[in-house]
């Protein structure tokens, strides 16, 4: 009917993000500002380009497990170079960027060649990942390099604040990927995958190839997301982003993306990732609230959005038949 | 006769085992040597039977959940937060040792897992969300419901009752051996003596033709969660009074996987239909015995990872009906991508 | 009126499964400017030939030429390249996508590897108008429109990729009246534009209606080619179910063993009918009896199986079981009012693959009688061995795997799983389909002695004579209706296949 329909679920996340901004503006003294709006960029950026490859991947009807050992794997792999080996950070971040992509495209590989549930072989992918950390060092690398360092000390400056280089990567990250989702074959070939595998078949789509080609790009989020994470923490370490993938897949479905596949934006993934981050904002204000109050508001959101999902998806049928 | 026996559900999973043992036996002389202190037994094989009861008790509620063609990713969530109920209630008291407030911890944590199983059954069955999304929920939410429990802390009690359940012996055993045991005992009779199991099997399989013979598959599928709530509660239990703490944050930690993969080694697919627990007990052992066996050689532990990684990937492979083929029949040079994607969708 | 040279020309074609020979040196052509129907039974191999000659099956032996240039079509893509699109019943698009991008997915317009949408969404609202005379926001998603729309759209997209042939599978089966006649329309306008079109459906009256040519498989091998006018319905029924009009004069009339019932009602249907499915029907059928439901495939009779069993829920009208005028609302309160349904998909709805004959043969009893009331492994064994000895299901050892079956074994499993029951109605959905002459005649026989017994039998066969054979009463059923009741002596196959044929 209304053209907008396809949008609801979005602007609900929109709704609820600015809702909840402003609530924590009306409570606390010192939230409504453009600071605290750069900080959630700021302390979310890894997560927010990691959430950007999910989304890819659950569009196409699939599931990332790996997300977070990549991270882990990829801080640890660029620390060691790095410190212990004295790498030129020149060589290593491309190098583990490219180490993430081969990573996916071989999960990808074996899902569409093997037929084995996504979850299965990315599960494996995250053993492995991460147990590949503790092959390098069981202990955290500290990172002194000098361009390391001086990355993560430089501070953009930008109305009414300053942002670090990793929100610029970040948002450089959303924009590619809003380009690619909606103004490229590529793009549109993943959301038609998640409609209708079969049919994208019948239609003489390449299916082989972009399914490879979705962990890939999720692979590669992933290790960029790490060098990120690097930048962030300065150090290596196996236990690094911990059950990252779920914060990941609950942005990616708050963000209105139907965890079925074929249904969803990449802006709203951005806008589940400020939620989260907004969430933790409020908690952290509130001083008496502790941080699993996070989990259990994430969890909460996470029912109330699978459950109107799965409404919005019953009336669609409602309507069909 | 041999070819029988080689095509037993539990010769695979066996020679696993056997040949991990086996290792062990090379590496350590006297890994399979038991003594008797204080009355107790004690050595590596109790300590892998020992340690490796919680696992077994949540696979064995696995096994049936997957046997419906379903997942509970909420195993983890829910052995921490059945660990913290207990403990908190234990440690409010007095008198921790009591055996009367054991008994309600106990209870309340027991119950407190059944609801929880519940909440996942009722959102598979009644509201027909995917299984993986379903329990995705409280797998999230669970964590931070287990650290509100314990307020974020390490919760230690002191009770000789409490530390019973996970750390006592019976008969020069440890006590968590009975527990599993008497599950193990409990799902087999469920699933064997009464018709559970077969309509389990009938779901996961088939579940149009199910609902055609007359079953009532949305009761099954229910109380399989519920059982698997039930079993990751009574696991919970057993980790924390091992221990005689509760940690919110870390306990039962990735338990949903280790749960997946020792039901995957005990050969239950995951699409569903038969099951078989006894190959789901050995998966779990396979499972501890690798972990042990890795402390025992110096390696350290969390390169488990790295191994168990490598055998998902390779008991997964082996399911895998492409793969079968690929190795059996040398691909067809100009093969027909849609003929048995087709196929399978019309047959 | 057919241009000499046809533009699509495949001969011999023949393609082997496993165990069956789907199609044998079968030979068909398409003419340009023409609606070419394809007509068969079940089993006939339609479908067979339409996945090769779209690329989703091989082929063993033939060739296909295109323009009298020969081609190998070995994907959906190279069936398009080669001019070939199909569109298919179950509208083979993305329902998540815009109407616009299902027609141009895959060749959307592009500059420096940017998708134009303007241009694409200008495009498909041009093509849409102009072509097929629909006017349609393009940028909605697809799974906004009715399924005539979506259909709409699909044979957009075939002739956005300029099509010479198209194929229309069935793509009348879930449409109404008005939207047939949309269609209809489109296929008109396409013909006279000079596109071949295969046209695959179950409705007679409109292969009379659209159709200039016509193709009769029946089994797996080509019956014949005709031109629509030359051939009538009746001959063309003969044709489909395989029958020699000669034959069919000599044939002597079945000696009727009509049965006075003395029965009461065991379940009686009023207006029952489900939109898309079945218009609203009466039946009834008394205890004792067989009553036989005979029409085409699609023509209605699994459906009216269906509602009866609960399977599917009716839109109107009423079913009431026997003398406690109890309603049936699902399968298993169907099995309550001792009502069984054999399905016709043996494999989807019927046996549970990786279950053992004995479980599969006791599961609708055990069912029935909940968890807590297991049949013992004892009476399991006795009761798999009384049903493997009295239907004669081979292997003769109730522990093998139903899967590893034949289809004839499989179904005398299911068989036994519903007498099992003792139920009171037994509908049965081609109970012999795909069975050796032997096994048919037995399943025929115990059919008949279990209507002896007080039985009442629904009874559908796409086999006439075995309809005839068994029936105290048919009922006829031609495109989506019941058209007429049949019974005593005027249930012969002349009487009967006018009935189906109609008009």
């Amino acid at each position: 009917m209304s053209l907008n329909r396809k949008y609801v679920p979005v602007l609900v996340t929109l709704g609820l993000f600015a809702v909840m901004f402003a609530a924590g503006s009306f409570r606390y003294d010192g939230f409504f500002s453009m600071q605290v709006l750069y900080n959630l960029l700021i302390d979310n950026a890894f997560l927010l380009i990691t959430a950007v490859g999910m989304t890819f991947v659950i569009l196409s009807g699939g599931i990332d497990l790996s997300v977070g050992s990549v991270i882990a794997l990829t801080t640890m792999v660029s620390a060691s170079l790095v410190e212990q080996h004295g790498w030129p950070p020149a060589v290593v971040i491309p190098m583990v960027l490219i180490m993430g992509s081969l990573f996916g495209a071989l999960m990808g590989a074996i899902i569409h060649y093997f037929r084995i549930q996504p979850f299965i072989v990315t599960l494996a992918g995250m053993f492995l990942a991460r147990g590949l950390c503790y092959v390098i060092s069981i202990d955290t690398i500290t990172i002194t390099d000098s361009f390391f360092t001086k990355v993560a000390q430089t501070k953009v400056r930008m109305p009414g604040g300053f942002v670090s280089i990793n929100v610029i990567i970040a948002l450089v990250v959303v924009l590619a990927a809003v380009f690619l989702a909606h103004y490229t074959r590529f793009g549109r070939r993943v959301y038609a995958i998640g409609g209708s595998e079969q049919s994208s078949l019948l239609m003489g789509l390449p299916v082989a190839r972009s399914k490879i080609l979705v962990y890939t790009l999720s692979g590669f989020c992933s290790a960029l997301a790490g060098v990120v994470f690097t930048f962030y923490m300065l150090s290596g370490y196996g236990l690094h982003a911990m059950g990252l993938e779920l914060d990941t897949i609950a942005a990616v479905v708050i963000g209105g993306t139907l965890l079925t596949g074929g249904v969803g934006y990449i802006a709203g993934t951005f806008l589940g990732v400020l939620i989260q981050g907004v969430i933790q904002t409020i908690i952290s204000f509130e001083g008496t609230l502790s941080s699993w109050w996070t989990k259990i508001v994430i969890g909460l959101l996470l029912f109330v959005f699978i459950l109107f999902q799965r409404v919005l998806s019953e009336r669609r049928i409602t309507v069909k038949s | 006769m041999a070819s029988k026996l080689v095509r037993h559900h539990l010769f695979w999973p066996l020679c696993v085992l056997a040949a991990l043992l086996l290792f062990n036996l090379i590496y350590s002389p006297d890994f399979f040597s038991l003594v008797v202190r204080n009355g107790n037994l004690y050595g590596s094989l109790i300590d892998i039977l020992n340690f490796g009861a919680p696992l077994i008790l949540v696979s064995i509620g696995m096994t049936l959940v997957i046997a419906t063609g379903g997942i509970d990713l909420s195993v983890g969530s829910i052995v921490a937060i059945s660990g913290a109920m207990a403990c908190l209630t234990i440690s409010k008291s007095s008198d921790q040792s009591s055996l009367v407030l054991v008994v309600g911890a106990v209870l309340a944590s027991v119950g407190l897992s059944v609801v929880l199983g519940l909440w996942n059954g009722a959102l598979v069955s009644a509201a027909r969300i995917q299984p993986i999304i379903a329990t995705l929920i409280l797998m999230v939410a669970g964590r931070g419901i287990a650290q509100l429990i314990t307020s974020g802390q390490i919760i230690t009690v002191s009770s000789d009752s409490y530390e019973y359940i996970g750390a006592g012996s019976l008969a020069a055993l440890p006590f968590s051996i009975f527990i599993v045991a008497a599950v193990l005992i409990v799902a087999s009779l469920l699933t064997r003596r009464t018709a559970l199991g077969l309509f389990i099997e009938s779901v996961g399989n088939n579940a149009k033709a199910s609902r055609l013979a007359g079953l009532r598959s949305n009761t099954v599928i229910l109380s399989v969660y519920v059982f698997c709530g039930l079993c990751a509660g009574i696991a919970g239990l057993i980790l924390s009074s091992n221990v005689s703490s509760a940690d919110g944050n870390n306990a039962g930690l990735w338990y949903e996987l280790d749960a997946i993969l020792a039901v995957v080694i005990g050969g239950t697919s995951l699409n569903g239909g038969r099951f078989y627990l006894m190959g789901t007990v050995i998966g779990a052992l396979i499972i501890q015995t690798l972990t042990t066996t890795i402390y025992t050689i110096g390696v350290p532990p969390e390169i488990t990872l790295v191994v168990k990684a490598f055998v998902v990937l390779a008991v997964c492979l082996i399911q895998s009906e492409s793969f079968r083929k690929a190795i059996v029949i040398r691909w067809r040079k100009r093969n027909y991508p849609a003929e048995q994607e087709v196929a399978r969708h019309v047959s | 009126m057919a241009d000499p040279s046809p533009i699509l020309k495949m001969t011999g074609i023949t393609k082997r499964f496993p165990g069956v020979t789907a199609l044998s040196n079968v030979d068909f052509r398409l003419f340009p400017g023409e609606v070419h129907a394809l007509l068969g039974e079940n089993g006939a191999g339609k479908s067979t030939l339409i996945k090769v000659l779209t690329g989703v099956y091989s082929i063993d032996e033939g060739s296909v030429s295109i323009e009298d240039r020969p081609v190998a079509i070995a994907s959906p893509l190279e069936a398009q390249k080669a001019g070939i699109s199909t569109v298919y019943q179950e509208v083979n698009l993305c329902p998540n996508l815009s109407v616009a991008e299902n027609i141009y997915i895959g060749r959307e317009p592009r500059k420096l590897g940017r998708i134009l949408w303007r241009q694409m969404n200008r495009d498909a609202e041009l093509l849409l108008k102009e072509r097929l005379h629909l006017s349609i926001d393009v940028t909605l998603p697809l799974q906004s429109y009715s399924v005539a729309i979506q259909q709409l759209v699909a044979i957009a997209r075939a002739l956005s990729i300029s099509a010479k042939v198209l194929i229309l599978d069935e793509p009348t089966s879930s449409l109404d009246q008005n939207e047939v006649k949309q269609l209809f329309a489109v296929m008109r306008k396409l013909k006279s534009e000079g596109l071949a079109i295969l046209f695959v459906t179950h409705f007679l009256d409109q292969v009379y209606e659209m159709s200039d040519r016509l193709t009769v498989l029946r089994n797996g091998e080509r019956e014949g080619e005709y031109m629509a006018a030359e051939l009538s319905r009746f001959e063309l029924v003969l044709k489909m179910i395989g029958k020699d009009l000669k034959l069919l004069e000599e044939l002597p009339k079945l000696p009727s063993e009509f049965k006075k019932q003395a029965g009461n009602k065991m379940i009686s249907a009023s207006g029952l009918g489900r939109r898309g499915a079945i218009q609203p029907f009466d039946l009834d059928i008394l205890k004792g009896e067989v009553v036989g439901l005979a029409g085409l495939l699609g023509s209605g009779r699994t459906e009216i199986a269906r509602l009866i069993f609960g399977a599917d829920r009716p839109d109107e009208g009423k079913l009431t079981v026997g003398a406690t005028g109890a309603t049936v609302k699902s399968p298993r309160s169907a099995i309550e009012q001792r009502i069984a349904f054999c399905s016709e998909n043996r494999k989807t709805e019927g046996i549970i693959d990786d279950l053992t004959v004995r479980e599969n043969i006791i599961l609708a009893l055990q069912a029935s009688r909940g968890w807590f009331r297991p049949i013992s492994r004892k009476k399991q064994d006795e009761i798999a061995e009384r049903y493997i000895q009295m239907l004669n299901i081979n292997p003769k050892n109730s522990e093998h795997l139903i899967k590893n079956l034949s289809g004839g074994n499989q179904q005398k499993v299911l068989l036994a799983r519903w007498l099992l029951t003792e139920p009171e109605l037994l509908i049965l959905d081609e109970p012999t389909r795909g069975i050796d002459v032997g096994a048919k005649a037995e399943i025929q026989k115990l059919v008949l002695s279990l209507a002896k017994q007080g039985m009442a039998v629904l009874f559908i066969s796409s086999e006439m004579e075995e309809v005839i054979r068994v029936s105290d009463r048919v009922a006829v059923l031609r495109d989506r209706s019941k058209v007429t009741e049949l019974g005593g002596d005027q249930i012969n196959q002349q009487q009967i296949m006018q009935a189906m044929a109609g008009g």
